[in-house]
């Protein structure tokens, strides 16, 4: 048994649309090990929320998928037919979506719902299934987890919803959580909540996350691993502390510039922008695809950008490492 | 769940009241009963007389209070044309109509709702496009004229169906599928965009999620929430064609009340009108209250408002 749990190699997802192929999501490549913690970072649009239902094999039938390689564990997901992608789903790699508040079935009590999962792939009774869903329920921080069981979903908070749709997530022990954006729902004070019961359960259960989110915040207390999405590329990928410590691709340092620093941002600054606006994905993309907001762009990057840095740290940009001072950021 | 009920009882029987008192007024609104019932050569005192002898001429809430005692009874007194208790003759009636109207909802039923559920899972497909002219045709085609052609082709020219009557089994055939695929395009269109609309919400990519096969997102999570709509608009449905099967009655010669109340009406036989509106509209409150109850069954959210 490898200590890889998912990797993913050049995965391109492409849209027709009526005027032309969108190219979403452009060669990307990641990987993950077990009980490890990947964040993958970008604003709305960048295909981060793609990528991950690529992974779960849950993209709409007009969405064509390419990649060299998509391995979970030992199942190739290219060539997995449904059943036994159905078999992982739930099961082996979980999912929690952006919307608690639309993600339950309204017309099902919370206790179907969960049982339903663990009934879905393990030959238990109801009573151990309803068991398992109490224990959840008080995992994820739920009061009164027995009596919730037989409430509906509209008898619930937003955070309360969210943890609970965690604890579906969990009820077969998963060996991948994926969460799309699961706090940007919720009010401030809660996602903090959220948060540090996903990464409380991660440790606990040894279980691998793929965080996706555009709060470079999040990512900073939660992530061993970070990869930056912009326009459909992975434009930065590298551990979490080292990619915080020294960001390469100019946009990686845009973004962190949007957030305020602890210590750093000065009270009352005025917090970083990053102009303009992602570049249509229709017909051919080629060269850098963030020359048209980066304040460095050179005639030399429209051609394809290789990938730099070391095996552990790659970045997607032609700059000198030293770009950093050019920028005069710490002015 | 019984709070709601109740409440909805409640409201039920004062609709009830409400529609009780306009099926009494109609009487006096389709101007003097008596003078109607007298006829045209009928003189002034023959007149009065009549007035008289029906009690046209007390007060017409005192009338109304004993029309309405006498109704709860079950008795709507007696038809000025048969001359045979109201009640009765209804209650034969009904029994044609009432077979028909449950045939013809069913039959609706099962042809709209997979066929709907089938479009809206590949919109634009074959299948859809077949559904979509189904139900064009469905409601673009009177129901006297569809009537007349499966008589026409099953009845006369190949002799598999009798033409008209209610004496067999074999008889409701035709006038069934006649009813049936009038309430059916509704139905087959609303299915659909109910289907549609649930299969892209954020509720079923969880069912996904989850690792439940098609079949059990389908009608485990998505019908469920999708047939609310229709649910209500079948009641109205089958109230309507209770009440209003007067054509597909007349084409295939089965005498129900829906034919019942034509004649009636053709012959100012007004205790028999009155009964049958009165009837007719409890047909639609029972059936609203069952949709209302059953809706409720399916959807949790309507329980507490």
């Amino acid at each position: 048994m490898t200590d890889t749990l998912l990797s993913v190699k050049n995965l391109t997802l492409n849209i027709p649309t009526g005027s032309g192929t969108l190219h979403a999501v452009r060669g990307i490549d990641f990987d993950l090990k077990r009980g490890e913690t990947l964040s993958i970072v970008g604003e709305s649009g960048s295909g981060k929320s793609l990528t991950s239902l690529a992974v779960m094999g849950l993209l709409g039938k007009s969405i064509k998928r390419q990649a060299d390689e998509m391995r979970f564990d030992n199942v190739d997901l290219q060539t997995a037919n449904r059943r036994v992608m159905r078999d992982l789903r739930g099961n082996r790699i979980a999912m929690i979506f952006q919307e608690p508040m639309t993600s339950l079935n309204p017309a099902y009590t919370i206790g179907d719902q969960l049982t339903e999962t663990l009934l879905l792939h393990r030959k238990v009774s109801k009573s151990v299934a309803r068991a398992r869903a109490i224990e959840l329920l008080e995992k994820v921080g739920i009061t009164a987890a027995e009596s919730r069981l037989s409430q509906y979903p509209h008898q619930l908070s937003g955070g309360l919803r969210q943890r609970v749709m965690i604890a579906l997530a969990l009820m077969c022990e998963p060996d991948l959580l994926i969460a799309d954006e699961p706090t940007t729902a919720l009010d401030v004070t809660i996602q903090a909540q959220i948060l540090r019961l996903l990464v409380d359960l991660t440790r606990e259960m040894n279980m691998a996350m793929i965080l996706i989110t555009h709060d470079l915040g999040v990512v900073a207390r939660v992530a061993d691993k970070v990869a930056v999405m912009y326009a459909g590329e992975l434009v930065e990928t590298g551990p979490a502390a080292e990619v915080f410590a020294t960001p390469s691709h100019p946009y990686t340092r845009g973004l962190l510039r949007c957030i305020p620093q602890p210590g750093k941002t000065e009270r009352g600054a005025p917090l970083g922008t990053i102009p303009g606006i992602v570049p249509s994905l229709i017909g051919e993309v080629s060269g850098c695809v963030f020359r048209t907001r980066c304040p460095h762009a050179r005639p030399e990057c429209r051609a394809d950008i290789p990938l730099r840095g070391d095996a552990s740290h790659e970045f997607k940009c032609i700059h000198p490492d030293g770009a950093l001072s050019e920028e005069g950021e710490a002015a | 769940m019984l709070p709601f009920i109740l409440k909805r009882l409640g409201l039920a029987l004062l609709v009830a009241f409400t529609v009780s008192f306009i099926s009494f007024s109609l009487l006096f609104l389709s101007g003097d009963p008596a003078a109607a019932l007298a006829g045209e050569t009928a003189s002034g005192e023959d007149i009065e007389a009549i007035r008289r002898v029906y009690g046209f001429d007390r007060p017409m809430l005192v009338q109304y209070g004993e029309w309405l005692f006498s109704a709860i009874r079950g008795d709507f007194g007696e038809s000025y044309y048969f001359k045979l208790p109201v009640a009765s003759l209804i209650a034969e009636r009904l029994q044609v109509t009432m077979l028909l109207g449950v045939c013809g909802i069913t039959f609706a039923l099962l042809t709209a709702v997979p066929l709907g559920v089938a479009a809206a899972i590949r919109p634009n497909s074959l299948i859809d496009r077949v559904a979509l002219f189904l139900s064009v045709a469905g409601q673009a085609m009177p129901s006297f004229w569809f009537g007349l052609i499966l008589i026409v082709v099953f009845a006369i020219q190949l002799g598999l169906l009798p033409p008209s009557g209610a004496a067999t089994w074999r008889h409701f055939i035709m006038p069934t599928i006649v009813l049936g695929y009038y309430a059916m395009p509704a139905i087959m269109r609303l299915t659909r965009a109910g289907m549609l609309d649930v299969l892209n919400s954020d509720f079923i990519r969880t069912a996904r999620a989850k690792g439940a096969g098609e079949g059990r997102v389908l009608f485990k999570h998505a019908l469920r929430n999708a047939i609310i709509p229709v649910v209500s608009l079948a009641a109205v449905q089958m109230g309507f064609m209770l009440g209003g099967s007067i054509v597909v009655e007349s084409v295939f010669a089965l005498h129900g009340a829906g034919f019942l109340a034509w004649e009636s009406i053709a012959r100012n036989d007004l205790p028999t009108v009155q009964a049958l509106i009165l009837v007719f509209s409890m047909f639609y409150i029972v059936f609203t209250f069952l949709a209302d109850v059953l809706n409720a069954w399916l959807d949790p959210r309507m329980r507490s408002s």
